[in-house]
């Protein structure tokens, strides 16, 4: 059968990993600062369905991408409370705000299945968007698109250049340094967990509003796990997890599109690529003398002042 | 209080509670492998189960549990609604079969209900549709409807019951446009709203202006829906929403008049292992309103195909046709018989690709 266009993949491919790139860098954000938080699915889903429902009862996909940053924040807040104030142990805490996110997104979603969101149209870059080629793949997405890419660069720039980036940093490098310096350790974290759990939930507001979209009960079906494999597979870079959120995403659609041509490569061996693709980058990022400190110091490690 | 008040009392609640033992309802018990409101397979499994609720009113008591998982959280469940006193449970998923015949064995008093399986057992019975019949008719509608002459469908998991329905699609198909392609993709899910919604991305970008679903959300109509010229099909549900475009017609699993027999068997006590599959003719598959945006002629011959079938004048695997390597499998005006279809494991001539083992 024919062939893929590598134009329409390209354009397919920036659609399917804005998600998991949303979501990745919010809990990359997070893990610079120290914490490890798993519950980014359980936050991802909150998004999907409280952005899904101020959507559709407002009208607006904007108003509905705002209140799921804010779902996301807030239920993160709920982990941030647990780990930084009543010293939770943050991986038991993480599994249980997945848990949590899952059964509340379920509860608050009962009569909102089936319904529509109301179109999230694509943008109309004057100039940009009538270019032959260049501007039907890259200049014609919905703005999400564009925000995710523009947070991309944002959160570069604030962890390289200022000076709040650099002591998240260092709250995240020695608790303890940065505290004895005058720092606010969990003033920091509760900072850093609220911006992840509000990319998270931007990130699920994507797929209940962009890509499916309509509600469905566990909708997210993995995306916040892929997302936390992508934060160590970037090993806690902002660019690389945009490359990674590119590959992983990429990957997936490739092998839709593979099966869709009527390749003879075997689907099962296409659906895995993706998680063989993170065990091989794994294994060669600790391979490399370098690659093996690129983790945060102090991440997981609960900081108590007394300490 | 005396001794004898005592168990005068205790007599009285004991006749008491006999009573209430006489007249306690029919416990009935329901697992599905989705959420209810998947807009598919399992929703319309409860929905059936409503109709069927509304039948019995008091006489039945319901129990039903969603989104079990096949594998071992099924034998759990399928344990804990036996132990509670369930009657008869009905097990709404091919992937059950194991874990039923295994709890079946333990509870031979309670009736178990396997839908799409094959293993029964005294107390063990299946029963399904004949989805492939409607397939057919997918299949025949497909093929005139397409102007790129590109089908796409979307696979679950490679068993036969998937496999016979793109076998019918494509047969019925090739029929009415020799020059048709299909692309299967092969998703190993049955809900997974975001895959099949890149799926259906994946279909319609490599030129399909069709596709036909078997996984069990509405992700792809909407997606068709946004692409603008693409059709579809309601599956399980008849997916009336996404009428008359992209949905043109849609194949609907009609359970209510078999749970509500099958029930009422058990009340009266003469329920038996049984092995149902049955198809238009039975009523068990419906096909649903084929919708303006077919042209009448295809419409007239898409129902006449209908009818034919559920009449049992034709039955859309009747040789000749070739397995996909190019060996004969039915002979001219051979017809294919219900255990070689229970078993179906491969493509007939002319699809491409191969199933994944």
């Amino acid at each position: 059968m024919g062939s893929i266009d590598p134009l329409v993949l390209l354009a397919a491919i920036m659609m399917a990993s804005t998600p998991i790139l949303l979501a990745a860098l919010g809990e990359m954000v997070v893990e610079r600062a120290g914490v490890l938080n798993l519950g980014v699915e359980g936050m991802m889903i909150t998004g999907a369905i409280v952005g899904f429902v101020a959507a559709y009862e407002s009208g607006s996909p904007t108003l509905g991408f705002v209140t799921a940053a804010l779902g996301g924040a807030l239920i993160s807040l709920l982990f941030g409370v647990l780990t930084q104030f009543l010293m939770s142990n943050q991986v038991a805490t993480g599994l249980a705000l997945t848990l949590f996110g899952l059964g509340l997104s379920s509860l608050i979603g009962q009569s909102y299945s089936g319904l529509r969101a109301p179109l999230t149209p694509d943008l109309h870059i004057p100039v940009l968007s009538d270019l032959p080629v260049v501007g039907r793949v890259l200049f014609q997405h919905d703005a999400m698109v564009y925000v995710a890419l523009a947070l991309v660069v944002g959160v570069w720039a604030f962890l390289k250049f200022t000076r709040a980036g650099l002591i998240l940093r260092a709250v995240g490098e020695s608790h303890d340094a940065a505290h004895a310096l005058g720092y606010r350790v969990k003033l920091v974290r509760l900072c850093a967990i609220a911006f992840g759990g509000a990319l998270a939930g931007l990130g699920g507001a994507y797929l209940s509003l962009v890509r499916v979209p309509s509600w469905t009960d566990g909708m997210t079906a993995g995306a916040g796990w892929i997302a936390l494999a992508l934060v160590v597979f970037a090993s806690w870079k902002a660019f690389r997890v945009l490359a990674g959120a590119y590959l992983f995403g990429g990957i997936s659609v490739l092998q839709l599109n593979l099966q869709a041509a009527g390749s003879k490569v075997p689907a099962d061996l296409l659906s895995m690529s993706p998680f063989l693709a993170t065990i091989l980058v794994l294994v060669i990022i600790s391979a490399r003398k370098k690659g093996a400190t690129a983790a945060p110091a102090m991440l997981g490690r609960v900081f108590h002042a007394s300490q | 209080m005396s001794i004898k008040t005592i168990l005068a009392s205790a007599t009285v609640a004991l006749s008491l509670s006999t009573a209430a033992f006489a007249q306690d309802p029919t416990k009935v018990g329901f697992v599905y492998v989705g959420p209810v409101n998947d807009g598919g397979w399992s929703q319309h499994h409860h929905e059936s189960v409503m109709e069927m609720k509304e039948h019995f009113g008091d006489a039945i008591e319901l129990v039903e549990q969603a989104s079990v998982p096949e594998g071992a959280d099924a034998e759990r469940v399928f344990t804990q609604m036996a132990l509670s006193g369930a009657d008869v449970i009905f097990a709404t998923s091919f992937g059950y079969m194991d874990p039923i015949i295994n709890v079946a064995a333990k509870f031979p008093d309670v009736k178990f209900e396997h839908a799409t399986g094959y293993k029964t057992a005294e107390n063990v019975g299946v029963y399904s549709a004949r989805f492939y019949e409607g397939r057919a008719v997918e299949g025949l509608l497909a093929g005139e409807m397409t102007k790129s002459n590109k089908i796409g469908y979307i696979g679950s998991f490679p068993i036969p019951e998937v496999i016979r329905g793109i076998n019918a699609s494509y047969l019925e198909a090739k029929k009415v446009n020799p020059d048709v392609e299909m692309s299967v993709v092969w998703l190993n899910t049955w809900f997974d709203p975001a895959k099949e919604a890149d799926a259906a991305q994946a279909l319609i970008d490599n030129g399909v202006d069709v596709v036909l679903q078997h996984t069990d959300s509405t992700a792809p109509q909407i997606t068709a829906q946004k692409a603008g010229d693409v059709y579809t099909f309601g599956q399980a549900a008849d997916m009336a929403e996404f009428a008359p475009m992209p949905r043109i017609s849609s194949i609907i699993d009609v359970w209510a008049p078999y749970y509500i027999e099958r029930v009422q068997a058990v009340i009266d006590g003469t329920w038996e292992s049984d092995n149902t599959w049955d198809g238009i003719g039975a009523g068990m598959v419906g096909i649903g309103e084929i919708t303006d945006a077919v042209p009448a002629d295809v419409k007239a011959d898409a129902e006449a195909l209908r009818d034919a079938i559920a009449a049992g004048d034709y039955h859309p695997f009747t040789g000749p046709i070739n397995k996909q390597d190019g060996s004969v499998w039915l002979a001219e005006g051979e017809v294919a018989d219900d255990g070689a279809l229970a078993g179906l494991n491969f493509y007939v001539e002319g699809l491409t690709g191969d199933i994944p083992q």
